[in-house]
């Protein structure tokens, strides 16, 4: 580690350094550094493929890095990954809410293996529900509920134990404004009640602009732009975040992205829009 | 003892046992979560335990009904449907079991696996709880089954405590073979191709056993294959228990192998599980 990332170790919550990943001859991830303070909402941007799905696996432990080091509140993810999955939340791009399920028996699931205290269980889904204005659909099953409903529930069930860390990716692909309204609500609330730090990968760049402290933009596995969005735009000096993202990108149409990964991205489009 | 040597032993085992007990901990309540689960899925698609119960007592009431007469293929028992009852609820468990790794292909598709791994249930708790999931399904369609059996007046010895242990095989069996499924779905990347790999596995997995006749007629090359089947030790325990008849063998190394494949194919489970979102 370097002197620098052993000083931010002390007082950031989440910290990567010179972070590698290579799937056989492909480097997903390129040597990216940075770290995000504790409350701190840090955004993730850049094409399909940039690299930024596999950053986040990383850090939610389910991906070892090739080289480099990441700690989350703390804690290294490939020595302590349990103790890093007990602070974090996650909210995958993809719908991982149970079809099989109601929406009460997913909230009920998720507070089981996450580990919120048995005594406290029923009050944290009481408040989930209530904040997230799940009460309407509560019992009906999973794969009966809208794109809007899907998400709304997918983020209650991510905050039931009130991780210290949040990672969403794309948490509000597909909503209507309204919806994603409810959902920054409900972030935000959690990070006055908790002070959760949270890393969001998006698309929406006014989205971006709005919610986020600081913006890291990626493209090819590197870190291209990092700042808050005012300090980005006069960098590049652009008149918005989408001109700085293009400057940053290069301007290139996207090449990322497998077979595999466009149809579950048409298909969860489909399903959420 | 000095009192800081005494407290020194005591943060030693106080260190040494409390991980311990929380990871246990952990464990049981990931499979106890997932095994709820499960009973929720159950609770609201019953019709599917049903329709599952009908290829079993199409092979009980129509093949088994065939060959009813013959008593090389019940080893000499008087009656082939009651022989072929353990059989038979072995198989349709092994199905359930063997395609439950199907589940982990669609779980990793929509993003359920990815979200499970990332919380602190231990990967041997997330298979144990898959396991238990299996084994729930397979208790369930055992039990239509044996009432099925009951209203025919089929010969098997109804025994409260050789229930209980016909029960205790069917489940270590079917988690078993639940935790071998997952292995398999860790290695392959589509369902289809589970499917072909599934029906690969299951085929010989069935006939070469002692499920539907005994290891006795089949050719010496066959039987070996059977003898390392854990599917045969499975249906030799519960024939005893149920029939009173033995061919050869322990029933308590009935119980061991089936307990010791279990917990191999668990273990290797949960060293190959997350490979499955890669």
């Amino acid at each position: 580690m370097t002197q620098l990332a052993a000083v931010e170790e002390q007082r950031s919550t989440v910290l990567v350094d010179r972070l590698v990943v290579r799937f056989g001859d492909v480097e997903a991830v390129r040597g990216i550094s940075f770290a995000i303070d504790e409350g701190e909402v840090f955004g993730l941007l850049g094409p399909n493929g940039a690299g930024k799905t596999t950053a986040i696996r990383v850090l939610t432990t389910l991906l070892r890095p090739t080289e480099g080091r990441a700690f989350v509140a703390g804690h290294d993810v490939v020595d302590e990954g349990l103790a890093v999955r007990q602070a974090i939340g996650y909210v995958p791009q993809a719908i991982s809410i149970d079809g099989a399920l109601t929406a009460r028996e997913n909230l009920e699931f998720y507070g089981r293996v996450t580990g919120v205290p048995r005594r406290e269980r029923r009050e944290r889904i009481d408040q989930a529900v209530e904040a997230m204005a799940l009460g309407s659909f509560l019992d009906r099953l999973g794969r009966t509920l809208s794109g809007g409903m899907l998400r709304r529930l997918e983020i209650a069930t991510a905050v039931l134990k009130r991780p210290e860390v949040l990672f969403l990716d794309e948490p509000t692909v597909g909503l209507d404004p309204t919806a994603r309204r409810v959902v920054w609500d409900r972030l935000e609330l959690l990070r006055e009640e908790a002070g959760t730090t949270m890393l969001v990968t998006t698309h929406q760049m006014e989205e971006a602009e709005r919610q986020c402290d600081r913006i890291a933009i990626m493209d090819l596995g590197e870190i291209a732009a990092l700042g808050t969005a005012r300090r980005l735009r006069e960098q590049f000096d652009a008149e918005s975040l989408e001109d700085v993202f293009t400057a940053a990108t290069g301007g290139r149409l996207e090449e990322g992205g497998s077979f595999r990964d466009v149809r579950a991205s048409r298909k969860r489009t489909s399903r959420l829009g | 003892m000095s009192a800081r040597a005494e407290s020194a032993r005591a943060g030693l085992v106080e260190h040494t046992i409390r991980p311990l007990a929380v990871g246990t901990g952990r464990l049981r309540d990931g499979a106890v979560a997932m095994g709820w689960a499960e009973v929720q899925k159950l609770r609201h698609d019953h019709l599917d335990i049903f329709t599952r119960s009908v290829q079993p007592l199409l092979w009980l009431f129509i093949f088994g009904t065939a060959l009813q007469r013959n008593r090389t293929l019940s080893g000499g028992f008087h009656d082939y449907r009651a022989y072929l009852v353990p059989g038979i609820m072995a198989q349709a468990a092994l199905f359930i079991a063997i395609f439950f790794g199907l589940g982990v292909i669609w779980e990793r598709d929509v993003g359920q696996l990815q979200r499970l791994l990332a919380t602190p249930i231990p990967r041997l708790g997330i298979v144990l709880g898959k396991a238990t999931g299996a084994g729930i399904r397979a208790f369930v369609q055992g039990l239509v089954l044996l009432i099925v059996v009951a209203v025919t007046a089929l010969s098997i010895r109804w025994n409260v405590l050789d229930i209980v242990g016909v029960f205790v095989l069917l489940l270590l069996g079917t988690a078993g073979f639940a935790c071998l499924s997952m292995i398999l779905a860790s290695l392959v990347r589509t369902r289809e191709r589970f499917m072909g790999i599934g029906q690969l596995v299951v085929m010989p997995l069935f006939f070469a056993s002692s499920a539907l006749y005994p290891i006795a007629i089949m050719p010496a090359w066959l039987q070996v294959v059977a003898r390392v089947n854990p599917l045969s030790y499975e249906v030799h325990g519960m024939r005893e228990l149920l029939l009173g008849i033995s061919a050869g063998g322990w029933l308590w190394l009935d119980f061991l192998v089936v307990g010791s494949f279990f917990a191999v194919a668990a273990i290797v489970a949960a060293k190959t599980y997350p490979r499955a979102i890669l």
